[in-house]
């Protein structure tokens, strides 16, 4: 099967927690294969719980996902957190090795790509570094790469530059496009933020809270990967305007 | 060096002064021997103390070894079997609330080896340190990571192996740091409780001795080499810990 023809898609789907709490409403949407997709919306609509049901971490109530991890196995689909959330006590080295230990491959075999992918990420010399000498950047950057070295079909990143300075923010964002853009895999990005959304993604759902719900789509049709310059144009400043009106509406 | 230094001269300063008090007021040997009495004493009887503190670390170290492979076995399976740990956790909390000197007569009475009633009553107190430190480690991971290891298929071999085991290590360690002295406070206890004479008999039993006897330099002689114990497995544990947190756990990180 071709790498970037497996489904990516909710259809209909419904989440309610065992509190009663319902995250999510009839939710449907699709991923096309390589497409970069963020899901906008303010502190608790559920946004989250659409990157859990997509990674398989979470089942739904009613309604039918489709997911890479389904049709072609693990290591399909690569998961990013607010947090880097590496092993502590583990080099940078060995925090990237994880998933590819996980599937019993050994250090030697796993070495060339390990290497390969913290280069790409700028980490070639901190492969013997502990998170914990790290920067905020730092680790995300090791988490990003532990995340895309089993070359996944779908990346799903939960706020993941949300807590770090605006500098490295924006540098990250821009390298995650030209990564996106080398390998043409699926990424859905949830953020809370317009200028975030606007400047990474081929298209922008809109979500409101309680329950929920996917309210509106946005599509950017500017050309991709874009470079630093563009948030100075009157294109993006038009499409930061109308998002912030789309979330306003949902909030 | 400051960490050294101010200790030591710390103790060196309380002992001038119990010296010089001792010699200053007179007070005779059998009621406060100075340390120097102490010191004395500790080198004449050296060969008859060093058995039975070898007698003594013997107990102690094994209680502790023990209590290490249940506490661990035991947090292990509780954190398995959820329902293990609800129907065992009370008397688990009943055999850890009870005085070990209250119940040490009847593991006299019960166990024939007088060593082996030692052993028992010393791993009593000592296991439970061990067991809810384990217990809470094995229960602290990450949930992002928990959820990492979900979506990469870990196997339960794997996700203890690389995720439980790594985070309940400190956990574990304050719980041995604090079950290493208790190990020895059980052990000594249970001889005291036992006032077994004999060969093969430990510190306690020279303390019983001596004070039956009134020698108080020998109590004190005897004292000192279970304060020595004391001190030398806490700085074990400690040098355990740092050896295995390494660089990366913010406790071995001054």
């Amino acid at each position: 099967m071709d790498a970037a023809s497996y489904p990516i898609a909710l259809e209909q789907v419904t989440r309610r927690f065992d509190s009663g709490l319902v995250a999510l409403q009839a939710a449907s949407l699709t991923i096309a294969p390589g497409e970069f997709v963020s899901i906008l919306g303010p502190s608790g609509c559920g946004k989250s719980t659409v990157l859990r049901l997509l990674a398989g971490l979470d089942q739904p109530s009613a309604g039918r996902v489709m997911t890479p991890a389904q049709s072609a196995g693990d290591a399909a689909t690569a998961f990013v957190f607010q947090d880097a959330t590496l092993m502590p006590w583990a080099s940078v080295f060995d925090n990237v090795w994880l998933p590819l230990r996980l599937r019993g491959i050994g250090r030697k075999t796993a070495a060339p790509a390990i290497e390969a992918m913290l280069a790409t990420v700028g980490l070639a010399d901190f492969s013997q570094a502990l998170p914990a000498e790290l920067s905020g950047g730092m680790r995300m950057r090791t988490s990003i790469a532990r995340a895309l070295v089993t070359r996944p079909q779908l990346l799903l990143l939960d706020e993941p530059f949300a807590a770090l300075d605006e500098i490295t923010r924006t540098r990250l964002g821009a390298d995650l496009l030209h990564w996106w853009g080398q390998r043409r895999l699926s990424v859905v990005f949830v953020t809370h933020s317009v200028y975030e959304a606007a400047f990474l993604s081929q298209r922008v759902l809109v979500m409101s809270a309680r329950p929920g719900r996917i309210v509106q789509q946005i599509s950017i049709d500017e050309p991709l990967p874009r470079d630093p310059a563009f948030r100075l144009t009157p294109a993006y400043q038009a499409i930061c305007r109308e998002l912030s009106l789309a979330l306003e509406q949902a909030s | 060096m400051k960490r050294v230094l101010l200790p030591t001269l710390t103790m060196l300063l309380l002992l001038a002064c119990w010296e010089l008090g001792v010699r200053w007021a007179q007070i005779p040997a059998y009621t406060l021997p100075a340390p120097s009495v102490v010191a004395q004493t500790l080198w004449l009887q050296l060969p008859s103390l060093t058995l039975s503190w070898w007698f003594t670390l013997k107990v102690t170290l094994s209680a502790l070894a023990l209590a290490c492979a249940g506490g661990v076995a035991i947090a292990a399976a509780f954190a398995l079997l959820p329902a293990l740990e609800v129907a065992l956790l009370p008397v688990a909390v009943i055999l850890q609330v009870t005085p070990v000197v209250a119940i040490a007569p009847l593991i006299l009475i019960y166990i024939d080896s007088t060593t082996a009633a030692l052993l028992l009553c010393a791993w009593i107190v000592a296991f439970f340190p061990i067991l809810s430190n384990t217990l809470l480690g094995l229960r602290a991971a990450d949930p992002n990571l928990r959820d990492l290891f979900r979506l990469y298929r870990a196997t339960p071999w794997q996700r203890l192996r690389w995720l439980l085991t790594p985070t309940a290590l400190p956990y574990f360690l304050g719980g041995l740091q604090i079950s290493a002295g208790l190990s020895l406070i059980g052990a000594v206890t249970a001889e005291m409780v036992a006032g077994a004479a004999g060969r093969e008999t430990g510190l306690a039993s020279r303390i019983l001795e001596a004070s039956f006897r009134t020698e108080t330099p020998k109590m004190f002689a005897a004292l000192t080499l279970l304060v020595l114990t004391g001190v030398l497995l806490f700085v074990g544990c400690n040098a355990l810990s740092r050896g295995l947190l390494g660089r990366w756990h913010p406790s071995s990180r001054t």
